[in-house]
């Protein structure tokens, strides 16, 4: 893709055009930079999944199986009847335009289409047309829509530009959540092989060898072994951590970008030193080596299908309880899904701190505690010293990822924690942060280099409030708790506001833990010069 | 284009009961049939939407948490905007039904000329869907008057309260003034918000023409064309006792007026309008997040194919031996 400057990025406009939005018709061809490819399928035929082919979007034919429709029709059947959300969304939505504007790919591209009501609008007229009384007799006068290959490829491109935020949702009056629509649409498409590839990779990935990035156990324990290098150099200290060591306390799952990529592996170091620092008795897993969960972005079967390896492995451990490092759309499942499909965790006790013998009740179902919660614990009951002026070279400031915002509602743990590790820390706008917060523009499998035009809309409104407090406050520091975050932020900040870096909380934390027998550190995780005040007074 | 068809089957409907009722006096057809009809309608219809809703599963907890998460014990939760409890989830639904607090969030965003995004707080929405809806509901019960004898010490209080502003005769009543000041809003933004035009539907104006409808015509009667309150309520009267009347000296307009009433209590159950039933079984407001503390249970929980822990350990044996990884088999 030719990359587009800023100033045509930003010829933005909000107002429709004339063309009534019921006519299907999505040229992928012109719209190259705004849609993912479709799945490979060598990933189709390792799952399971039906239609594997070579096709593109940009094609005539699609090759879809020759009763498509049946299918789709029979997929939304059976899920009106398993989905109550999916029913009332679909019926009760007024069409009062307060969720219009609230979504970053409509903010970012000006598309109606991508207003949330329009993008359920898209199954709804179809809804409409074949499932509802009015629209069988009426038609496209009760707004039914008849379920042509152009309306699938609408169906396609829109769907698969949604991040299933659920920003929408919030504003929404009857919290009609378009993600859950999306969710669902995509269930159908890939009843007929509709499936983008940077989904399914990792979901077979993820399947295969433990992970979404498909790293083998070996290469598992060789970067686990290369980061703690790299911590024996910066701190003298040399750890060790155990995996698929039976008998620990705690079993301890992170998102797989923590332990692959820049600048995950340094969120990934900071949850080392703080385990080693409280001498805590806890093993990875080279079998469940992910803690996200690209199925959320497949269907339900597939998250359960990729969780089962979390509670098998707890129980195959016999470990105690298990820890989440910070990812966000992992939380999404592991809070309001893992339990319903995996549980119940019997087997497991409920999570107690062995630092500060606090028990966190409200985990007594699923047993799983987010680290942003263990490590606020241990601060509030004053566990930890920390030097926070190791952090001075940074002003900071917090971007709450979707799923553990609007999924679960961890707003305050992170901040806590960031302010008790660093002195400079700034918010960014009301609206565009906590329970308003925008998405990085990358999620849901959205987050690939074909779709980067999409993605750099889409991360539009979170880069202007980056870019707000970066003039107003020096802020160069974005920090997350969201492997996809760390993952898609940087190239949004490259591309908007270049003079900000992304880090995850527990980088920090790294940096600022002072530990025993530790050397003075001559630079930061990043291999950077410690506390450069000079640096952060500059900006 | 879609606003003017649903004016067109507005006028329709209009004339057909202008004929009906007017020309041809159906009188007994136009005040007892289609008015039982259109109950009955109403009844079967909603019923039937709720229970098809109702027995579709929950298969998931996926309430949409607006605040603060109830974690540590010294973090204060929000829990209004992030219940953890049935008695959280109840004020909440609460505040959505009664106050509309979703929509009290609105915003609306400009892309200013420097091409920053803004966000300001835009409640017109929310205060004219409030006008709307609480004066729809006084007026619903101030109606009860007409089929309750003795009528209730509720409905005198109501009237009393919404006739405060005594400016003419009879009392003008500030839910008229409101509902129609807010129907037109609503109305008026759909016509005129370019956004919202590309969205509307037909059936989005119909409603808003219907409600119109009703509301101009019981006006109409009250303050200018002077219906005969006894006869009305002889007629009401009649139809809730199952001992159907038909006075003779109601003029057309009331006719039109309930027939409008009619087709709006018919068509609600089919219609965008079941959002009043549709608000309480939302799972994104109506459910606690208490996810990790109390199990949510699927009825249909799937059997789904998986990737044990026997099978990779054998896919990999060679490269966990290698590497040092300890096996369960040797
Ligand atoms: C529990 C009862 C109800 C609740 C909580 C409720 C809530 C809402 C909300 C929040 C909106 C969106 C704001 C707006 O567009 O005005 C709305 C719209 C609407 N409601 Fe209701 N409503 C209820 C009952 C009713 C009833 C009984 C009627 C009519 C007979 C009705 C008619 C409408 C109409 C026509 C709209 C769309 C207005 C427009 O087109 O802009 N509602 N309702
Ligand atoms: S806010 Fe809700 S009811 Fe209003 S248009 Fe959007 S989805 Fe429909
Ligand atoms: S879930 Fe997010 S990305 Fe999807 S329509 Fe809603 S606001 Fe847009």
């Amino acid at each position: 893709m030719a990359e587009k400057t800023q100033q045509e990025l930003l010829q933005i406009r909000y107002t429709p055009p004339r063309r009534d939005w019921m006519d299907p018709s999505v040229d992928f061809e012109a719209r190259r930079g705004s849609w993912s490819y479709p799945a490979a399928g060598k990933n189709l035929t390792y799952l399971g999944f039906p239609n594997p082919r070579e096709w593109s979007p940009a094609d005539e034919d699609w090759k879809l199986p020759d009763n498509w429709r049946e299918i789709i029709y029979e997929g939304f059947r059976e899920r009106l009847k398993k989905f109550r959300s999916l029913r009332v969304f679909l019926d009760t939505c007024v069409r009062c335009g307060a969720c219009a504007d609230k979504c970053q790919f409509f903010l970012g591209s000006g598309d109606p289409k991508n207003m949330p009501v329009l993008r359920a609008e898209l199954l709804r007229s179809v809804y409409r047309r074949d499932f509802t009384t009015a629209g069988k007799i009426l038609g496209g006068l009760a707004g039914g829509r008849e379920l042509t290959p152009e309306v699938l490829k609408e169906w396609y491109y829109y769907f698969y530009q949604c991040t299933e935020c659920r920003r929408c949702s919030v504003f929404c009056p009857y919290g009609i959540d378009t993600a859950e629509i999306t969710m669902i649409a995509r269930e159908l498409m890939n009843l007929v092989g509709l499936n983008i590839n940077w989904v399914m990779e990792p979901v077979a990935n993820c399947d295969r060898t433990g992970n979404h990035l498909g790293i083998q156990p070996h290469t598992f324990k060789d970067n686990v072994e290369f980061l703690c290098d790299e911590l024996a150099e910066i701190t003298g200290l040399r750890i060790d951590p155990p995996i698929n060591k039976k008998g620990a306390e705690i079993l301890f799952i992170v998102p797989s970008a923590d332990y692959f990529a820049d600048p995950g592996i340094f969120t990934f170091m900071g949850y080392l030193l703080l385990f080693e620092h409280i001498g805590l008795d806890y093993t990875l897993s080279a079998y469940a080596s992910e803690g996200g969960n690209f199925g959320l972005f497949t269907s339900h079967d597939t998250i359960k299908r990729l969780n089962y390896k979390m509670y098998a492995e707890a129980k195959r451990l016999g470990v105690k309880w298990i820890l989440g490092g910070e990812c966000g759309h992992m939380w999404r499942v592991i809070h309001q899904y893992m339990d319903t499909m995996n549980g119940p965790a019997d087997f497991l006790e409920v999570p107690k701190s062995p630092v500060t013998g606090t028990v966190f009740d409200h985990t007594a179902s699923t047993k799983m505690l987010h680290i942003c919660e263990f490590t606020s614990d241990l601060i509030k009951n004053g566990r930890l010293k920390f030097d926070p002026s190791r952090n001075d070279r940074y002003r900071v400031t917090f971007h709450d990822s979707c799923n553990p915002a609007r999924g679960m509602g961890i707003l305050e743990e992170p901040r806590y924690v960031l302010k008790s590790v660093c002195n400079h820390f700034y918010e960014m706008p009301d609206n565009t942060i906590r329970e308003q917060t925008f998405c990085c523009g990358g999620g849901a499998g959205l987050g690939n280099d074909e779709n980067m035009e999409m993605r750099l809309r889409g991360g539009l409104p979170r880069a202007n409030a980056v870019q707000y407090v970066h003039e107003k406050y020096g802020v160069n520091l974005l920090t997350c708790i969201c492997a996809i975050d760390r993952a898609t932020l940087p190239t949004l900040m490259d591309y908007w506001v270049p003079e900000v870096g992304v880090s995850g909380v527990h980088e920090l934390v790294g940096n600022a833990l002072i530990m025993e027998g530790e050397n003075e550190r001559p630079t930061d995780l990043r291999g950077e010069p410690i506390g450069d005040k000079e640096a952060a007074s500059d900006v | 284009m879609r606003a003017l068809t649903a004016l067109l089957v507005v006028a329709v409907l209009l004339g057909v009961v202008w004929l009906g009722a007017g020309v041809a006096g159906w009188h007994a057809f136009f005040g007892v049939a289609v008015p039982y009809a259109a109950v009955l309608i109403f009844l079967i219809g909603i019923v039937w939407r709720v229970v098809t809703w109702a027995r579709s599963p929950v298969p998931f907890r996926i309430p949409t948490t607006c605040g603060q998460q109830r974690s540590l014990d010294w973090i204060p939760s929000s829990t209004l905007e992030n219940p953890h409890d049935g008695w959280g989830v109840t004020r909440r639904m609460a505040l959505e039904v009664l106050l509309f607090r979703s929509l009290f969030r609105n915003t609306r965003t400009e892309l200013t000329p420097t091409k920053r995004l803004v966000y300001e707080s835009d409640r017109y929405l929310w205060v004219a869907a409030l006008a709307f809806h609480w004066s729809f509901l006084v007026i619903f019960l101030r109606h009860l008057r007409f089929f309750l004898q003795p009528v209730p010490q509720l409905v005198t209080f109501l009237e009393s309260v919404d006739g405060f502003f005594q400016l003419a005769v009879p009392t003008l009543f500030l839910s008229d003034v409101l509902i129609l000041a807010a129907l037109l809003y609503l109305l008026g933004r759909r016509l005129l918000n370019r956004q919202l035009r590309y969205i509307s539907l037909p059936a989005d104006y119909f409603a808003l023409f219907l409600l119109l409808a009703v509301a101009i015509t019981g006006v109409l009667m009250r303050y200018v064309t002077k219906v005969d309150l006894v006869a009305a309520k002889e007629l009401a009267m009649g139809l809730v006792t199952f001992s159907p009347k038909v006075p003779t000296v109601i003029g057309t307009p009331f006719y039109i007026h309930i027939f409008f009433v009619s087709v709006l209590f018919a068509y609600f159950p089919f219609s965008k309008l079941t959002h009043m039933a549709g608000i309480f079984l939302s799972p994104t407001r109506n459910l606690a997040n208490n996810n990790r503390k109390r199990r949510h249970v699927n009825p249909w929980n799937p059997e789904v194919e998986v990737h044990t822990y026997a099978q990779w350990e054998e896919d990999f044996h060679d490269k966990l031996v290698a590497a040092g990884i300890p096996l369960d088999k040797e």
